[in-house]
């Protein structure tokens, strides 16, 4: 069940092939598509398995704080829902590591940089869920800049990446419809629930801006996930195409936003927002996140319970194999 | 008109299907790998679509305004009248996939038998609960493999959680007079006239999983009367407090 990966390129070290690298450049700029046996630079290929491999943690980590309300949910429905939003979220996860894996690196290396802490992921995942509004603000806010990252990337010039991306974003833009709409629920409910969609806002708003990533003038990857067409828009671009999009959202909500500077410019039509707090963004990606070590602990015993699973069902299906090559 | 037998009857369904789903929700984010994951919570998401039509149908047998999460979240412990049997606790992947086998083997012909009853409600349910029913079914009894045919440690395991959970497969054949009058209209499916097929597809899988049939011994009973294990108070408590907490909320 755990598939090797197929291709395991040399990998290329050091300075690139002039005319190769050119030729390279000249496909992106054409907006072909580049496959996994295609001719690529060490760099592109290093960059698109750090965000690919980034982006499926962040599916599976992200699992947990709504797993957190399954128990909990207070309808059937709304338990039925939450289930089916947590599996598309595992599906996402699969999704994404299949299009890693295509570069050239095993699931099982993936896992293990994770469980390893060697790689990170969303530190949205880091934040507690604290009340049953948290998981329409999750749906609502963090699907939704998830969408605002990710509908760029259905364009990225890497295939196997581009078409794993279209597949999620319609999947996405449902949890994002789907948190809004227990968000109203609530609003419509007492004041009690009220007060839980405005504390769960309270609490997820600055983190979701995080997601976007360190403001453009501190940001290391930008120029040339830019220039491959990984990326399309700055961090910053990204950031306020949500804010813009998520304010009104807010006032049809009948909640605040916790920034005392957010207000529209005419001018420009953009809402201008206040600055995230950067030290806390850094400090939670460095694993100092009320939730990071709980996050870890979590993943790594439900890797370490599951490992008899898993060694069965090889054992298993390496003696059906060697029945079948005897008979 | 309320048809008491009838309304108790589905709420019976209905609770083994709510409870195993509840049990099943634990594993969501914490399985062994994300294939299985995936394919606990589709299992989950079956049932609650079971539990949800059981109860609201029941409901409305009771005619007294009861809606699906009335029945479901506002009901105590000895208001519960699941099979001891899905309550069992997760003790390992083991225990929750022998749980499901030995609960799908069961209802995969149950569901199947169900389909001529003479309750459109129910054979239409049935018809639906059938082809579910039959892959968690599978899925369970391929695990049940290769966890018995699998390592040492995975023999063991598998060979534990069925020596523990083997005395509450009685309860399932129970046939009381809820059922029995409900067989009589035809309306009910007679669990004795599926024993046979229970036997047949735990006697073969157990076979290929090398794995022993416990001899019959004494069987448990009580949860179609509401006398439980004492997990149940441990289900229903996280599952209920929103519920129970805000009483006037709609969610
Ligand atoms: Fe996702
Ligand atoms: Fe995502
Ligand atoms: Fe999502």
């Amino acid at each position: 069940m755990y598939t090797q990966a197929l291709n395991n390129p040399a990998v290329e070290a050091g300075v690139e092939d002039e005319e190769k690298l050119a030729a390279f450049q000249a496909r992106i700029d054409r907006e072909e598509k580049i496959e996994p046996n295609d001719w690529m630079p060490a760099a592109y290929r290093k960059t698109l398995v750090r965000q690919i491999s980034q982006h499926a943690h962040s599916e599976v980590v992200g699992m947990l704080p709504e797993g957190n309300w399954v128990t909990r949910a207070p309808s059937l429905k709304r338990k039925a829902i939450l289930l089916a939003k947590i599996q598309d979220e595992g599906g996402h996860g699969l999704y994404l590591y299949s299009a890693a894996e295509t570069l050239g690196v095993s699931r099982e290396e993936l896992v293990d940089q994770l469980l390893t802490g060697k790689a990170k992921y969303s530190s949205i995942f880091n934040y507690p869920t604290l009340n049953w509004a948290d998981v329409g603000a999750v749906g609502w806010l963090v699907d939704g800049a998830a969408i605002m990252n990710q509908i760029p990337l259905c364009r990225c010039s890497f295939g196997p990446y581009s078409r794993a991306m279209i597949r999620i974003c319609k999947e996405e833009s449902f949890h994002q419809r789907q948190g809004y709409d227990l968000l109203v629920a609530m609003m419509k409910g007492t004041a009690e629930q009220q007060e839980m969609v405005q504390d769960a806002v309270n609490r997820l708003w600055w983190p979701a801006l995080m997601m976007f990533g360190p403001s453009d003038k501190d940001s290391k990857h930008s120029a040339a996930s830019m220039k491959w067409k990984i990326k399309r828009f700055t961090n910053d671009e990204l950031r306020q195409k949500f804010v813009d999009a998520t304010v009104p959202q807010a006032k049809v909500l009948g909640i605040s936003l916790p920034d005392i500077d957010l207000k529209l410019n005419e001018e420009t039509g953009h809402w201008e927002h206040g600055e995230p707090d950067w030290d806390e963004f850094y400090n939670t990606i460095q694993g100092n996140g009320i939730c990071n070590k709980q996050r870890m602990k979590d993943r790594i015993k439900a890797h370490e319970d599951g490992a008899w699973v898993r060694e069965a069902a090889q054992a298993y299906a390496a003696k059906q194999a060697a029945k079948k090559s005897a008979a | 008109m309320t048809d008491t037998a009838l309304f108790t009857y589905c709420m019976r369904l209905a609770d083994d299907s709510a409870i195993l789903s509840q049990r099943l929700g634990e594993w969501c984010g914490h399985a062994s790998h994300l294939e299985e994951d995936i394919a606990l919570t589709n299992i989950a998401l079956d049932l609650i679509g079971h539990a949800r039509e059981l109860y609201t149908y029941a409901g409305q047998i009771e005619g007294k305004g009861r809606d699906e999460d009335a029945l479901c979240f506002h009901r105590v412990e000895r208001e519960f009248n699941n099979l001891l049997l899905v309550e069992q606790p997760n003790d390992d992947f083991a225990y929750a996939i022998m749980r499901q086998f030995l609960f799908s083997a069961f209802m995969h012909p149950f569901w199947e038998a169900m389909m001529n009853s003479k309750d459109e409600q129910l054979a239409g349910l049935a018809a639906k609960a059938e082809k579910e029913a039959a892959y968690h079914l599978r899925h369970s009894a391929e695990w049940v493999i290769r966890l018995g045919d699998g390592t040492e440690e995975s023999h063991n395991r598998i060979s534990d959680a069925l020596e523990f959970l083997w005395m509450y497969t009685g309860e399932m054949f129970e046939c009381d007079e809820v059922v029995s009058s409900l067989v009589a209209k035809e309306v009910a499916v007679d669990p004795m006239s599926i024993k046979h097929l229970w036997d047949e597809t735990v006697n073969t899988v157990l076979a290929r999983a090398n794995l022993e049939r416990p001899t019959e011994s004494w069987m448990q009973t009580g949860g179609r009367k509401g006398e439980h294990s004492e997990h149940l108070g441990h289900i229903l408590s996280p599952m209920q407090y929103l519920q129970r907490s805000f009483p006037q909320a709609q969610w």
